[in-house]
């Protein structure tokens, strides 16, 4: 008896699944479940919450809202999820999402593991996946996708935007302070690489493991190697760690340090007195243009912080793609991935920025070089720009890209 | 009447695992592929910790050893995906004699300690070695097929070869158990000096369910891998080794399949309580300390302890915690 219930339990649930989907599928051509859903992938409890987390998830909904909530009568629906930075919990997280959850595009992915297992699972389940908070340029080399964007920045736009400028400026020997990681690692090796075209020169480099806190004998190290420019190739935590020790040593008024990967929240963590003349390459100031100062207080007014530039990614990508189903007429994948990379970006994060076919978001990149406190007038005024990359000098050439999709054409 | 009981439970428990692929509004069989990952780790690890009252803290090692292996194998090499998970297993019980041969040299906290740090050099090979791509990990291992024939690209093909090999693993530690070698190990766990009196070879016995355990968690990572198509540090962290630890004392050490329902049990926390981010980890924390206090023997120990009057020899009483004399 009990086997003859399941059997019918069994029989009933799939019929009324498959009733399910033959309906929903009748009902909408053009919009998969009436719905388009974002789903935003990000860290909410680990170390990168801070920097993407929950505010990434306000930068989405804020664009959704600013949208009009629907696009084409559609209504558009945010939900957002922890990946824990653990690979293995964002693929599934993202499989799930795609496959049970109707999400249709997957946002942020802070954490480059993460980034790489999420890009992976849409390229095979033929949905978007924009990265805005994480640096592997894998994603638009070897693992790229028609369905996956790469948005706010690099490692190739940070070596490339902070090593030329800084040696073009006279700043020609170099010594590095790197994680210990691939992360690291990589970065340091494509600074120097630059470095090195550029007409200056590698000293040498101190390797240190991923939260360190006691960072006296690599700051000797720097101090010994009398490099004009100490590269910092970590970030978060290390990176703030790293440069306080600087400073607490006296490397920093004759050596001056260039942070790789540092964020506009890491400078406020820090203090002016201490990251004072610190150079680093963001993609987005809060205080640029007027543009960006309407869009960050509203901003402000939200999180009680100022947006960094993944958060800036965050909202001009997902209005980007809102944009592209709009012109598309549709949220088919391939559609709107073909509109994504036809129509320009012009908003207050980018100017004529455009996405390769590799799926790299071009736009202009920005040296910035940290105010003194004397300098700062009100709250949150803390970068001078330096200068402007141009989008095409900071990102991989398009023919240096080993992605598969180029091969096509 | 318990022991039908037991049997109508499980035979529910099976029909479940066997519908898994055909409810997906219900639950996510990716989810229960992981799940049934740690239910063998957690049921391999429990060989050492309940029942031979071995302290691994370094079993991520193995675990994260076959997930490296296997990957490894089948994205370079080509290797197909049944012998790539076979050689995760091998790997990882070859590295289990080696941790095991000089781990069991002590007991107690300084075995717990030797394991932890052979896993943390095991962990530092895992993030320096050229191939494993560090902190982005191994990534896009192709699934390949099954023998050559089931194609594991279809996630309901996979889930039901998932399902046997974790079958095949749990019947082998549900057979180590109930074999004579298994109550050499109790007896050695109960009383370490008189089993050495009584003329049995105690270190080899040792080293040998620590290869088992091994070998059997390896296959668990290897799996792992297969179903997610990617390896990560975070499967040979430290962390993994202190999350089978707490399946295991949730579910039971002094049952056979008792961490299989701790390892249900975390993952289910873990997978459904992610909306309230950073606080999975506070709600996980009470959940296992009012775990202990309340039912010290598992949730599975104390089912059986509350149905069963006499006491079979596998539902023993918990490991004399009084200290013993080191050899």
């Amino acid at each position: 008896m009990p086997a003859k219930n399941t059997l019918k339990t069994i029989a009933l649930s799939s019929a009324v699944l498959s009733i399910g989907s033959v309906s929903s599928a009748m009902a909408n051509d053009d919009y998969s479940d009436d719905l388009v859903r974002i789903g935003v992938l990000t860290d909410m409890s680990g170390i990168y919450s801070d920097l993407s987390g929950e505010a990434a998830v306000t930068a989405v909904e804020m664009a959704v809202e600013d949208f009009g909530g629907e696009v084409n009568g559609v209504p558009i629906e945010v939900i957002h999820g922890d990946h824990r930075n653990e690979a293995d919990t964002g693929a599934s997280r993202a499989r799930e999402w795609y496959d049970s959850e109707g999400v249709d595009m997957i946002n942020d992915l802070s954490n480059s593991g993460v980034a790489l297992a999420v890009a992976a699972v849409a390229d095979e389940r033929e949905r978007h996946a924009i990265v805005n908070s994480s640096s592997n340029v894998d994603l638009t080399n070897e693992y790229c996708s028609p369905y996956v964007t790469h948005y706010t920045y690099d490692a190739h736009s940070l070596a490339h935007g902070t090593g030329k400028s800084i040696v073009e400026d006279g700043g020609d020997s170099w010594f590095f302070l790197t994680v210990d990681f691939a992360f690291g690692i990589g970065l340091e090796e494509q600074v120097s690489e630059v470095v090195r075209d550029a007409g200056g020169q590698v000293v040498g480099a101190a390797r240190h493991p991923l939260d360190t806190s006691d960072f006296s004998s690599y700051a000797l190290q720097a101090q010994a190697s009398q490099a004009d420019i100490i590269g910092i190739a970590s970030t978060g935590a290390d990176a703030i760690n790293a440069i306080n020790a600087l400073a607490e040593f006296g490397v920093t008024p004759d050596q001056q340090p260039a942070a790789l990967l540092l964020w506009y929240d890491d400078i406020h963590s820090l203090g002016l007195e201490t990251a004072q003349e610190l150079l680093l390459t963001n993609a987005f100031y809060w205080d640029a243009d007027d543009d960006t100062r309407e869009f960050s207080e509203r901003f402000h007014e939200r999180t009680g912080r100022m947006p960094n530039m993944a958060h800036a990614g965050n909202y001009s990508s997902t209005m980007h793609y809102l944009n592209a189903i709009e012109a598309a007429g549709t949220d088919d994948s391939a559609a709107v991935s073909e509109k994504m990379r036809e129509m320009e970006i012009n908003d207050f994060f980018a100017e004529d920025g455009y996405i390769r076919p590799n799926g790299r978001m071009v736009h202009d990149q920005y040296l910035w070089e940290v105010k003194s406190p004397d300098e700062s007038e009100y709250d949150y005024d803390y970068l001078d720009l330096v200068t402007t990359i141009p989008g095409e000098e900071a990102f991989q050439p398009l023919e240096e890209s080993t992605c598969h999709l180029l091969d096509d054409e | 009447m318990m022991r039908t009981l037991f049997l109508a439970l499980s035979a529910v428990g099976l029909l479940a695992l066997l519908i898994v692929p055909f409810v997906p509004a219900l639950v996510y069989d990716i989810f229960v592929m992981k799940t049934l990952c740690f239910v063998l780790f957690a049921c391999a690890f429990n060989l050492l910790l309940g029942h031979t009252g071995i302290l691994s803290f370094g079993h991520a090692a193995f675990f994260g050893t076959g997930a490296y292996v296997t990957g490894h194998l089948v994205k370079v090499y080509g290797v197909p995906t049944d012998l790539g998970i076979l050689a995760g297993g091998v790997v990882a019980a070859l590295l289990g004699t080696i941790i095991g041969a000089l781990a069991i040299r002590r007991s107690g906290i300084y075995l717990a300690m030797i394991t932890l740090a052979m896993s943390q050099l095991v962990f530092f090979f895992f993030l320096q070695a050229p191939f494993t791509g560090a902190e982005d990990g191994l990534q896009r291992i192709p699934r390949g097929t099954f023998l050559g024939i089931i194609d594991l690209a279809s996630d309901t093909a996979l889930y039901y070869v998932v399902l046997c090999i974790i079958g095949a693993g749990l019947w082998v530690v549900w057979r180590t158990v109930n074999s004579p070698f298994g109550h050499v190990l109790r007896a050695i766990r109960e009383h370490e000096p008189r089993a050495i009196s009584l003329g049995y070879p105690v270190a080899r016995y040792k080293i040998i369910v620590f290869t088992l355990s091994a070998g059997l968690s390896g296959i668990a990572g290897s799996l792992k891998a297969i179903i997610f198509q990617l390896a990560a540090l975070s499967d040979v962290h430290w962390h993994t080794s202190g999350d089978v630890i707490l399946m295991t004392l949730l579910g039971g050490m002094n049952t056979v399949f008792g961490p299989a329902v701790g390892a249900a049990i975390i993952s289910t926390l873990s997978h459904y309580l992610d909306p309230f981010g950073a606080w999975v980890t506070v709600i996980t924390g009470v959940v296992f300390m009012t775990c202990i206090l309340v039912f010290r023997r598992g949730v599975l120990g104390q089912l059986q302890q509350r149905l069963k009057r006499r006491p079979s020899p596998t539902a023993s009483t918990p490991i004399d915690t009084k200290p013993k004399p080191h050899h």
